[in-house]
């Protein structure tokens, strides 16, 4: 566990450094995967369990609303407390489910979750008051009481999205390492067993279900913190399915394989609208096939090599 | 030896310099990809296409012939705008920092347009929203580097409303079908509160709000035909206004009711014969064949007719008007910085408040504190000629800027309701 921390702690340091030596597009494009790599990181630790949820943009898109509304209604402007109360307002938000969802399992997991994100894009197209579809904007967090400065907000934002991540990832090797995450293995190899040897299943599944809403709404907060703008399409199954994707490329092995493959998805995706605007989708959806091809185990597996 | 080093590696970067001097880099972001290609971006980034070449051979009539911007070429960069907002933000992200383009004209949809306008202040960078409707953007907001060239989407349905009262249509039911999205939302939102003022009795009935790109619409039919009204309102567009039509036709819903569109002109081509006689419809502003006689409008015509073998309609012209303006704007600030290409902040003071000549009729930046325009408007009737094998408008009527857009700082919504206060009609 020492171990674990010292080396998030020092990835957190190198990623900080590195930053300032990034240009400004790269910068925000860091920003974006670290915020969409957390969200794909609760889905690999509910894949560890042996469910996949179709669905994190439930969480994505509560976490996102909850941080922009707290920052344009009640003035809170502080970007820590804002992704703390993303998490926050997201394990809210599923905690009446939790426990349904979790006595289900394979496609029926999935869907579920896909139905209720649905529900909640539906909601939010219909509510005008939150701008219906365009959704609405949000003025820049602010920093243990201070304003960003405009031409350091990138680095800032940045940061904040580096530390946040490192520490939700630290956090999250912790748990799988700890006694209940193994568990979650040992659920997803033989769920009649662990229940004989005495573990409650749906108690390590709900509670799994609630620690990756925990990190799908942290992210959301972080993304709509760099974006300035939400709209209901968070809540998109398309959006869901993103993250999904970032998981199967991650593999369930690792943390750290959660943000490069969203790193690697977003690089991909912004320079393939570069240079072939008229075929981005193609060139996109052939990467995607040739990663499923030579990495079919995703490409934690590399990392781990 | 040493020298001779020194002398080319500063030839190099005086020839690199000189370089990103010689031409004007232009983001262009529309849509091609996704539902809004085919009527929207697509066309409209053909007319960009067209345009930027005649304005870098210095083809186009006075006062917009010199070659480029002010001499210097522009270098186009075309941009998906499909793919939501999120992804927006990151690609004008990247065309301003890893492009390094000088400005950008570009995005359809609201939400973008919503999402996009504070990024581009926030960097302190020029854009110029071409097309997308909706009024909250410099209604709720306040910007230094943004500029919406086209009248915002109030225009569209009190023009409409107008027309009916100028004709004295009957209007005393309407039902409305509209999509259940911002848009279709707005849309019915401003043109049941425009009737309630202009025919005071009317009464709305069915109220219809199926999903964006349904496309099938039997239900729908089956309950605007259950309970017909004189009108039937609606702001569908593109693929979704396509199979409305073309599955209402053959049930007779146009012949039951009076069909009124608030943006249908882009349809026209495609559908042909298929489109029903006696439809009323707008265009967003006098485009196409509502477009009015002026020889900058038989250029522009001619332009993109011989490119791409169609005639333009409403993206495509609201494109060109933007170009001609930001043209305008650029060479302006180039005489204010000496001849040389302007920063952001130049630009913007050139093109705030500024006036010009399009195709379809004067732009005025006017509204917004000069960051928005305005701009004269048609609504006309549908008329198959079957001589010339394509839908015609007849009964065309024209609209000023002044008496279908609100005034200087008040809000469309509360203009309508408010009984259209200021409004200047002939």
């Amino acid at each position: 566990m020492k171990r674990t921390v010292w080396f998030g702690v020092s990835l957190v340091v190198i990623f900080l450094i590195a930053g300032l030596l990034l240009p400004k597009w790269l910068l925000f494009l860091c920003t974006m995967a670290a915020a969409n790599g957390v969200v794909s990181l609760g889905i690999v630790l509910l894949m560890r369990g042996g469910v996949v949820s179709f669905g994190q943009g439930l969480v994505f898109a509560a976490g996102g609303y909850a941080a922009a509304l707290l920052s344009n209604k009640l003035g809170v402007t502080d970007a820590l407390l804002l992704t703390a109360a993303g998490g926050a307002a997201a394990v809210l938000m599923t905690a009446p489910f939790a426990v349904l969802l979790a006595r289900y399992r394979g496609i029926f997991f999935a869907m579920l979750t896909l139905a209720l994100s649905m529900v909640l894009y539906g909601v939010l197209v219909k509510m005008d008051a939150l701008g219906g579809s365009d959704g609405f904007t949000m003025s820049r967090p602010t920093l243990l009481g201070m304003k960003i400065a405009d031409a350091w907000s990138g680095y800032v934002l940045y940061s904040i999205a580096v530390v946040a991540t490192g520490l939700l990832s630290i956090g999250a090797r912790i748990y799988f390492d700890s006694s209940r995450g193994l568990v979650s293995l040992a659920i997803r190899e033989n769920e009649l067993r662990v229940e004989y040897l005495g573990a409650s299943v749906t108690r390590v599944m709900a509670a799994n279900f609630l620690l990756a809403a925990f990190l799908g709404g942290a992210g959301g907060a972080l993304a709509i913190m760099a974006l300035g703008h939400i709209e209901p399409n968070f809540s998109y199954w398309t959006t869901s399915g993103e993250f999904v994707f970032v998981a199967i490329l991650a593999g369930h092995t690792g943390v750290l394989g959660a943000f490069a493959a969203s790193f690697v998805l977003e690089l991909v995706r912004s320079f393939s609208s570069s240079y072939f605007p008229n075929t981005w989708q193609m060139a996109l959806g052939i990467f995607l096939l040739i990663v499923i091809r030579f990495f079919p185990r995703g490409l934690g597996s590399l990392i781990k090599k | 030896m040493k020298r001779i080093e020194a002398l080319l590696i500063g030839g190099l970067f005086a020839a690199g310099s000189a370089c990103a001097q010689e031409t004007f880099k232009l983001g262009v972001v529309s849509f091609l990809s996704g539902s809004a290609a085919e009527s929207f971006g697509v066309p409209a980034v053909n007319g960009a296409k067209a345009v930027i070449e005649a304005f870098n051979k210095g083809q186009a009539p006075a006062p917009y012939n010199k070659v480029g911007f002010g001499g210097v070429r522009i270098e186009p960069v075309y941009v998906d705008e499909n793919g939501g907002a999120t992804k927006q933000v990151q690609e004008l992200r990247n065309l301003y920092d890893r492009d390094k383009v000088d400005a950008v004209v570009g995005y359809v949809g609201s939400g973008d347009c919503l999402a996009v306008a504070p990024v581009a202040e926030e960097m302190k960078k020029f854009l110029i929203l071409y097309d997308c409707g909706t009024p909250r953007i410099f209604e709720d907001g306040k910007y230094s580097y943004v500029f919406r060239t086209a009248s915002h989407a109030v225009m569209d349905n009190v023009a409409l409303a107008r027309y009916l009262k100028a004709r004295s249509i009957k209007a005393g039911s309407i039902n409305y079908i509209n999509q259940d999205y911002a848009w279709g939302h707005d849309s019915r939102n401003d043109f049941k509160a425009a009737a309630a003022q202009l025919f005071p009795g009317s009464k709305a009935q069915t109220d219809l709000l199926p999903k964006f790109g349904a496309g099938q619409y039997g239900t729908e039919i089956s309950a605007l035909l259950a309970q017909p009204a004189d009108l039937t309102h609606t702001s569908l567009w593109g693929g979704d206004l396509q199979a409305f039509v073309l599955q209402a036709g053959p049930r007779d819903l146009f012949k039951r009711t009076q069909v009124v569109i608030s943006a249908g002109d882009h349809v026209l081509p495609g559908l042909g014969d298929k489109m029903p006689d006696g439809v009323i419809l707008g265009a967003r502003g006098a485009y196409g064949l509502m477009s009015p006689k002026s020889a900058l409008n038989d250029w522009w015509w001619k332009l993109y007719e011989d490119a791409n073998k169609v005639y333009p309609v409403q993206a495509p012209y609201r494109m060109v008007q933007s170009l001609l303006g930001l043209k305008l704007a650029v060479e302006k600030a180039m005489v204010a910085n000496g001849g040389k290409k302007p920063s952001p902040e130049q630009l913007a003071a050139a093109l705030k408040g500024s006036e010009w000549e399009s195709p379809a009729g004067r732009i005025r930046m006017n509204l917004a504190d000069g960051h928005q325009a305005t701009q004269d408007t048609a609504i006309g009737r549908t008329k198959y000629d079957a001589a010339k094998k394509m839908v015609t408008l007849v009964d065309i009527q024209r609209f000023p800027a002044d008496c279908v857009n609100p005034p200087p700082g008040v809000k469309g919504e509360d203009w309508i309701k408010g009984g259209f206060a200021g409004a200047k009609c002939p």
